[in-house]
């Protein structure tokens, strides 16, 4: 099975997941770090709303009074990715304040500048 | 209100009440207020969990319970077995103790204002770790694990040191990489399954197997979800995170963190193994052969790393790398009989690194803040208990008998007679791993015991009678544990069996 | 530490080594001949440090890696169901029920809605904890308290009070003053409508939570402060939540047991239906404005 032409939603999703790695292993910068984590989330979110699409249905929503399960699209990868995405933020957030007490401390936004004083104030 | 049976709503009331604890906490700004409210929690908690396992072990059974009017898989559901009310039993007696013995630390450690923030963060944890051993739905997992990880960075950074800054954001990362590979292959295994609860993902998997389709799929997805929880449970190639975040946490944080957090996530995955991917899945796609090799290497590495270390706490948490190394050889033998032996040992360890952890910061307050062992020469003089805690902590990771480190080694070496292919590796790792805890825990036994040449000035401690009780609790736990050990192997044994149905 | 001459013996240097102090073998003799190593050995090579200092190396090994995972991944893509195919495993009965069933059991015409706030609500209470628990985790690290202020933020503080206090500006106060009851009006009908329409306590909620921001940034803390103190703060949320909390433990109990009362579902399509949804709906608006805010007040004030 060919998937590949017709699945470009899930392809996007995975090759944004692998530049969000990438992001994370290779900046030095601690926000640029979480930027590439919270792009690997995102990606995985387009990922999961991607499973849920059906083609000619429209959205789960009650309109013109149809109750059939062949007119809508499947609401529960959506429901799925509501949670996902406050997740997300919740996370963001919280290392983003990590990061400001850090730079409060340390005066620098390099992660091996951090290691290298953290070190050497452990080592007194 | 005759038929309502109040045994099978034990896991609700559980989960439940400790969720509720974290957000009352939230109102009361008194520190003091706010642990006694933990700890009467915990010990509600505890008795509950303790009914619910006599009665489950007296009748070998497994129970469902519908969180909702609506059943699977409509709804979302708990799960309960003799296997999750022991592991809840356990998890809370080791969290009362442990609290109960090391909150003078935390008053210590942690801003006076701030210090109802961190038994928030305690209450959370422990609710998550609760929703993750009787949960019966994948989604639900994912954001217990997220609760989990979030609760536990809060414990490490409650501190307040830049050490604890920087070892709370190296754990952050690695454990979110973790996550968001779990949730990639959540999402991949929904897209070739289309369920979430573990009854209905199980007979799709059935069904995948036998008509061979989307193979790919289904290998990569048993990849990233055991790989995710490896990393959150940090096996050895992905323990980089321990060193750093639990020596420079409060002794009780680096306690709990490392006795129970971890372990919840190897429940998980024991669960998905047998209610998810059945063993048969695991053996054909060679991820059992994967975590057992891994354990291995973890088992001798962490040792070695563990003996350079000159700071205790540091060696401490490399030997947790090695103990993880343990659970996971013996997951990985991939019989019934190894992962009965790696959940007992899940127990011992639990009961004994706490003990551990909780000396040793005992220690380093009578040292006067110096963390190297050298610093600690005559510790055990000037504090007896902690001493012959620490002592009996460290012959029970060696493996001395009539401790639960021995038995759990016993088991580990018995169950490797029935995967005839991977024994010889089995004995002969756990005979080298025997001597290399040896050679880093006696240079530090025998360091507290040695008086100091230099007379310290730090005045004699007092040893608050919290403390006494907390070691003296943890030191019959691990005596029951090395010598009743019967009981707890067979309700392990046919939970296992109920589960694999 | 004592003196590495001392320690000559084997059973010196053993006991030296139990104690735990630092000895250098023979260190004397080394350090006399001491000359720089010329080559590194092969388990100098692989070992994490020697990669991480040798930034071209690292740099090749993560993209190394990084394509390697795309690879598979795009693989696994290939062999996955068709996208937009209603023959997918995941339409399967469980789809049906929520959407041919939804409305009569849950009443809310937002099938996603009722999906979250009743089917799966246990989910949901998760999420919003994890929410509580972020902002409690970034009050604990930035919040003032006698160790992490500086003088020099204190000062600086200081001054942002006094120009938000005395500066004139007339076109962001102006504007915020008209615009901000329209951003929360709009929130409050977003959050209100959840079951109805797209929405829903999320979306709401980060709505009202943007403008309280905007109020804040244009007339200052010390305009804030007077209704929206730190008390304020934790007491929505804490109650936000406790009313989730308790009707939803209303709703798991009597569901499980079979015993108790049934919440009537009401006429579907009016504001006042689907049970629970609605206040379930309004008390995780409450308590992501809230958050929201309180993200951006500490992260700019370090104070709520």
């Amino acid at each position: 099975m060919n998937h590949l032409e017709t699945n470009f939603y899930e392809a996007v999703s995975v090759i944004l997941f692998g530049i969000g790695f990438m992001n994370l292993l290779l900046q030095n910068n601690l926000i640029k770090k979480f930027i590439g984590l919270n792009i690997m989330d995102t990606a995985i979110y387009l990922f999961l709303a991607a499973q849920g699409y059906i083609f000619g249905r429209v959205a789960p929503i009650l309109t013109d009074g149809v109750i059939d399960a062949s007119y809508y699209i499947n609401p529960v990868p959506a429901g799925l990715v509501l949670t996902g995405i406050v997740v997300s933020v919740s996370i963001t957030a919280f290392s983003l304040a990590l990061v400001q007490r850090l730079y409060k401390h340390y005066g620098s936004l390099n992660m091996d500048e951090i290691m290298r004083l953290s070190r050497e104030e452990e080592g007194e | 209100m005759e038929h309502i049976n109040w045994i099978h709503n034990i896991p609700f009331f559980s989960i439940f009440l400790a969720m509720l604890g974290g957000i009352i906490t939230a109102l009361i700004n008194n520190g003091k207020i706010a642990y006694k409210i933990h700890m009467a929690i915990i010990f509600l908690i505890c008795i509950m969990s303790g009914i619910l396992l006599v009665d489950v072990a007296a009748k070998n059974e497994i129970f469902t319970f519908m969180m909702g009017h609506f059943p699977a898989p409509w709804g979302n559901e708990l799960r309960a077995g003799p296997l999750e009310a022991l592991m809840a039993v356990t998890f809370s007696v080791v969290m009362l103790l442990t609290v109960g013995g090391g909150a003078n630390f935390v008053f210590k450690d942690v801003v006076p204002e701030k210090q109802h923030l961190y038994f928030i963060m305690l209450n959370a944890l422990f609710g998550a770790m609760l929703a993750l051993i009787y949960t019966n739905d994948i989604f639900t997992a994912y954001v217990f694990i997220e609760i989990n990880t979030i609760a536990s960075c809060a414990l490490i950074m409650a501190k307040g040191t830049p050490q604890s800054m920087v070892g709370t954001t190296h754990y952050l990362i690695i454990s979110l990489l973790g996550s968001g590979l779990f949730l990639l292959g959540v999402s991949i295994l929904y897209g070739i399954t289309g369920h979430l609860l573990f009854p209905q993902m199980k007979e799709a998997i059935v069904e995948l197997i036998k008509t061979e389709q989307y193979h790919m799929p289904l290998l990569v997805v048993t990849g990233f979800i055991f790989i995710g929880i490896a990393i959150k449970s940090a096996l050895f190639p992905f323990h980089s995170m321990l060193p750093g975040a639990y020596g420079s946490a409060t002794p009780t944080s680096s306690g709990i963190l490392s006795g129970l957090v971890l372990k919840s996530y190897i429940i998980l995955g024991i669960k998905l193994i047998y209610c998810v991917f059945s063993a048969q899945v695991m053996e054909s796609l060679r991820i059992t052969d994967i975590l057992f090799a891994f354990g291995l290497s973890g088992m001798v590495m962490g040792s070695v790393y563990a003996m350079k270390e000159r700071t205790m706490k540091r060696m401490l948490a490399y030997s947790s790398v090695a103990q993880i190394g343990y659970i996971y050889m013996g997951i990985g033998m991939g019989t019934r009989v190894g992962v009965t032996a790696a959940c007992f040992h899940i127990l011992a360890h639990a009961v004994t690194k706490t003990l551990l952890f909780l000396c040793c910061g005992s220690f380093v307050e009578d040292s006067g803040g110096k963390e190297k062992i050298y610093h600690m020469r005559g510790a055990a003089l000037r504090n007896p208990l902690a001493g012959i805690g620490y002592t009996l902590g460290a012959l029970s990771m060696i493996g001395i008998p009539l401790l639960a480190g021995f038995i759990s080694k016993v088991y580990f070496a018995t169950a490797s007679v029935y995967s005839p292919g991977k024994m010889a590796a089995v004995l002969i790792v756990l005979g080298v791993s025997m001597v290399l805890n040896a050679l880093y825990f006696l240079p530090s036994v025998i360091a507290i015991w040695t008086p100091a040449k230099e007379a310290l000035n730090s005045p004699s401690p007092s040893v608050s009678p919290a403390f006494a009780v907390s070691v003296i609790g943890f030191i019959a736990l691990n005596l029951i544990l090395g010598i009743y050990y019967r009981p707890i192997t067979h309700i392990i044994q046919i939970s296992l069996d109920l589960l694999a149905q | 530490m004592s003196n590495i001459e001392d320690k000559k013996t084997f059973w010196q240097k053993l006991k030296a080594w139990v104690d735990g102090e630092e000895i250098l073998l023979n260190a004397d003799k080394y350090i006399a001949t001491r000359t720089p190593k010329e080559h590194k050995s092969w388990k100098d090579r692989f070992s994490v440090t020697y990669v991480k200092e040798n930034r071209k190396l690292y740099a090749i090994l993560s993209v190394g890696i990084s394509v390697l995972f795309i690879a598979i991944m795009l693989s696994v893509v290939n062999a996955l169901p068709e996208f937009g195919s209603p023959y997918n495993p995941s339409n399967n009965e469980v789809m049906v029920r929520y959407l041919e069933k939804g409305i009569e059991e849950t009443g809310a015409i937002n099938f996603v809605a009722g999906m979250i706030l009743d089917y799966r609500a246990f989910d949901t209470f998760g999420e919003a904890n994890v929410l509580f628990l972020a902002v409690m985790c970034v009050v604990l690290l930035l919040k003032k308290d006698g160790k992490n202020f500086s003088r020099q933020e204190e000062q600086e503080n200081a001054e942002d009070d006094y120009f938000d206090t005395t500066e004139e500006r007339p076109i962001l106060q102006i504007g915020a003053k008209i615009l901000t009851p329209l951003v929360i009006l709009y929130g409050i009908y977003v959050v209100l409508n959840g079951h109805l329409s797209p929405g829903g306590g999320f979306s709401g909620g980060s709505i009202i939570g943007a403008g309280f921001i905007l109020y804040a940034s244009a007339y200052g803390k010390k305009r804030m402060q007077r209704f929206f103190t730190f008390r304020t703060f934790t007491l929505i949320c804490a109650a936000g939540l406790l009313t989730y909390f308790a009707c939803k433990s209303y709703s798991f109990f009597t569901g499980s047991n079979h015993v108790g009362y049934e919440i009537s579902k009401g006429v579907p399509g009016d504001i006042i239906s689907a049970g629970f949804i609605l206040p379930l709906n309004i008390c995780v608006g409450l308590i992501v404005a809230c958050t929201m805010y309180g993200f951006y007040a500490l992260f700019t004030k370090g104070d709520i």
